[in-house]
């Protein structure tokens, strides 16, 4: 009876703490929605060219404006197509590692191509290119089978990609620094120190931080996902039910990270450090921005196991695909392992002072 | 008011707190070194003791923060490891320096405070005590100094404590936010209630405490009422001199011996800015210094005498002044 009452307290005292602080509700509800609007229209341009193209003029000037009337013809591949006078070796790979150009096309029989394959661009860019000259090239069918459209379809679009990506990694920060940071405040400041002279079950107060995690948690994933659906028109195919479970189960998980991470930090500072230690890796690993499909297969098997990438193939799963809880058990699977590791962790190592 | 704060201790049990051979080690450092300690229900003991005597330390193993290294320690007739819990219910405590969550109000602190324990007071009444009724929705931030004390004096008493821990309990304070403090403890000791204070300020271990050790290196040197500790002392007086500034060579050509060989002198301190001697017959001491004097040919900037205090005991025991400069 009266612990229970404890623990309505301190869980208030979270809440009100948390709305109390600007800055934390700022980086929680509007940051990842600013994030998802930036990211969101930059790339959405419907009629954004497949690839920008560039054809040297070389010392025969007619072949080079041949190649550019060819190439900017209506042959049902979208380029963007400018000439400019050929450049020395070096300036020409600086303006195509720098992103200005996908492909340089310099005349000659075949025209040659240069392009940076490592990129998608440049890969796309290449097929582009090359079709366009086939379609154009003297005495070739008109264009037929082949149709370079570019996918217009809700739920297959950069955009559609991105939001679960961005949900993901708000519940994966959010979850980490809310309770690691303030864990370590209190730490600090010896308010731990005070409350542990007084009967308050200590697993009350652990749990409160969780408790708390959940109310903000409806908040920030609504206020995405409501930004995704309505604004950026990104599909939401999920059951409900089952989206709730996902996110539910992540926000344990990333809280128990959180607090495992932070179990024994001293300072704000060292806990900020450790925090980021452990959080930047999944920035870059876990398919926020890019799939992870990028990185050497060889690698896939392992960065699934990551929680961050678990939960944004689980995110992509339901809300873009309308896949079932059954359908992700992989990823809950994964997810639930990282809480549990987490949290037994957490518990054996915590400081309390 | 006030109706729980002298229930829980029959009388047959005795001690409030008892500590033999505590023992605390910090790696290579032992701070607490073989430390006896009885309070008897219903006083306020305080424990005086230069900057590193193990003061804090001692009462961190009474509230639980700390494991001794040796040692036997009971608190309201029960240990820690038997009955953590119990002591917790019925104890309160006033770290040295702790912070709260500073955007809270008073209120909501005080009603966190309160929803840990069985036994709560109203806390319409603890606000009233620790007068901040009026700083109710104030946030902490923006409490004063003293306030901010009084307000982690009330969390310390929101379930009708037994027992309470004071560790410096106005260090930093202003003189009227102190008397302030004072109040409220002794409002709590008129109730029956039993505390334990260690303080840097003689004022306030005369004005609280009924009963005070002195600790230096980890160890009781002196304990007693302030009364028995200055006479202890065996002094009357203690005198206090200034040569001029032509005379400074001359006077600290004085020995040891020269002093100690007057009537009534029983010791003496002479440091580079302290010149006391403790007497026991304060005319014949001074009559005796005043010739010695004329005989040297020092002639005097300064001479008096005090009733010896508090702060007279410790420096003689420990041979250090109560505060650090």
């Amino acid at each position: 009876m009266a612990d229970r009452s404890a623990l309505f307290e301190l869980v208030r005292v979270r809440v009100l703490l948390f709305l109390r602080e600007p800055e934390a509700l700022f980086w929680v509800f509007v940051f990842p929605v600013i994030m998802a609007a930036a990211l969101g229209f930059a790339f959405s341009g419907e009629t954004a060219p497949i690839a920008k193209v560039r054809v040297l003029d070389g010392p025969d000037p007619s072949a080079a404006a041949s190649l550019l009337q060819r190439l900017g013809a209506d042959h049902g591949v979208n380029l963007e197509v400018e000439i400019a006078p050929f450049a020395d070796e070096v300036a020409m790979r600086r303006e195509i590692s720098s992103g200005r150009v996908d492909v340089l096309v310099l005349p000659g029989d075949p025209p040659r191509l240069v392009f940076d394959g490592q990129r998608p661009e440049g890969a796309a860019g290449r097929t582009a290119v090359e079709l366009a000259l086939a379609r154009t090239a003297p005495g070739a069918e008109p264009a037929g089978e082949a149709e370079l459209a570019p996918m217009r379809e809700r739920g297959s679009r950069y955009v559609d990609f991105l939001l679960p990506g961005l949900l993901g990694l708000n519940l994966m920060s959010t979850g980490m620094w809310v309770i690691g940071f303030a864990l370590a405040d209190l730490r600090q400041r010896k308010v731990l120190k005070r409350l542990l002279v007084t009967p308050m079950r200590r697993s009350s107060f652990l749990l409160s931080f969780l408790l708390a995690r959940l109310v903000f948690l409806v908040l920030e994933v609504a206020a995405l996902v409501l930004f995704g659906v309505f604004v950026l028109d990104v599909p939401f195919r999920a059951n409900p039910f089952d989206f709730a479970v996902l996110s539910l189960l992540a926000a344990f998980t990333f809280a128990g990270l959180g607090l495992a991470v932070t179990a024994r930090a001293q300072t704000l500072q060292g806990a900020s450090g450790l925090l980021n230690f452990a959080m930047l890796p999944m920035w870059l690993l876990c398919g926020v921005f890019f799939s992870y499909e990028r990185f050497p297969e060889a690698l896939h098997p392992y960065l699934k196991l990551i929680p961050l990438s678990a939960l944004n193939d689980a995110l992509r799963a339901t809300m873009l695909e309308g896949r079932d809880l059954f359908a992700i058990l992989p990823e809950l699977g994964i997810l639930a392992a990282w809480a549990a590791g987490a949290f037994a962790v957490a518990l054996t190592i915590f400081r309390w002072r | 008011m006030g109706a729980g704060s002298t229930a829980g201790i029959p009388a047959n049990t005795g001690a409030a707190v008892r500590v033999t051979g505590l023992v605390v080690r910090y790696g290579a450092l032992t701070a607490v070194d073989g430390l006896d300690l009885e309070v008897r229900p219903g006083i306020c003991l305080g424990i005086l003791g230069p900057n590193g005597a193990g003061k804090t330390t001692t009462i961190e193993v009474l509230e639980g923060l700390r494991d001794p290294d040796a040692g036997e320690v009971e608190v309201l007739g029960r240990t820690w490891h038997k009955d953590a819990q119990g002591i917790r219910e019925r104890i309160g405590v006033q770290l040295q320096e702790t912070d709260l969550q500073r955007k809270l109000t008073v209120f909501e602190t005080l009603r966190l405070f309160q929803s840990f324990y069985r036994k709560r007071r109203d806390l319409g009444e603890i606000l009233e005590r620790v007068g901040l009724t009026e700083k109710k929705n104030a946030r902490i931030d923006d409490l004063s100094g003293g306030q901010r004390q009084r307000l982690t004096l009330g969390c310390a008493l929101v379930n009708y404590p037994e027992l309470l821990f004071l560790d410096e309990p106005t260090t930093g304070l202003d003189p009227q936010a102190r008397r302030r403090v004072w109040e409220i403890v002794e409002e709590f000791k008129r109730e029956g209630g039993t505390a334990l204070l260690t303080t840097h300020y003689m004022e306030e271990a005369e004005r609280l405490a009924d009963e005070l050790v002195v600790v230096d290196r980890g160890r009781v040197v002196a304990r007693g009422t302030p009364g028995e500790l200055i006479s202890a002392l065996g002094a009357q007086s203690i005198v206090r001199y200034a040569p001029r500034s032509g005379s400074e060579v001359a006077a600290a050509r004085l020995l040891e011996a020269d002093f100690l060989a007057l009537p009534g002198v029983s010791s003496l301190r002479v440091g580079a800015d302290v010149r006391e001697l403790v007497v026991s017959d304060t005319q014949a001491a001074v009559s005796a210094l005043l010739q010695l004097f004329d005989s040297r040919g020092i002639l005097l900037e300064d001479l008096s005498t005090h009733r010896p205090t508090l702060e007279d005991v410790f420096v003689s025991l420990t041979g250090k002044q109560l505060r650090d400069g």
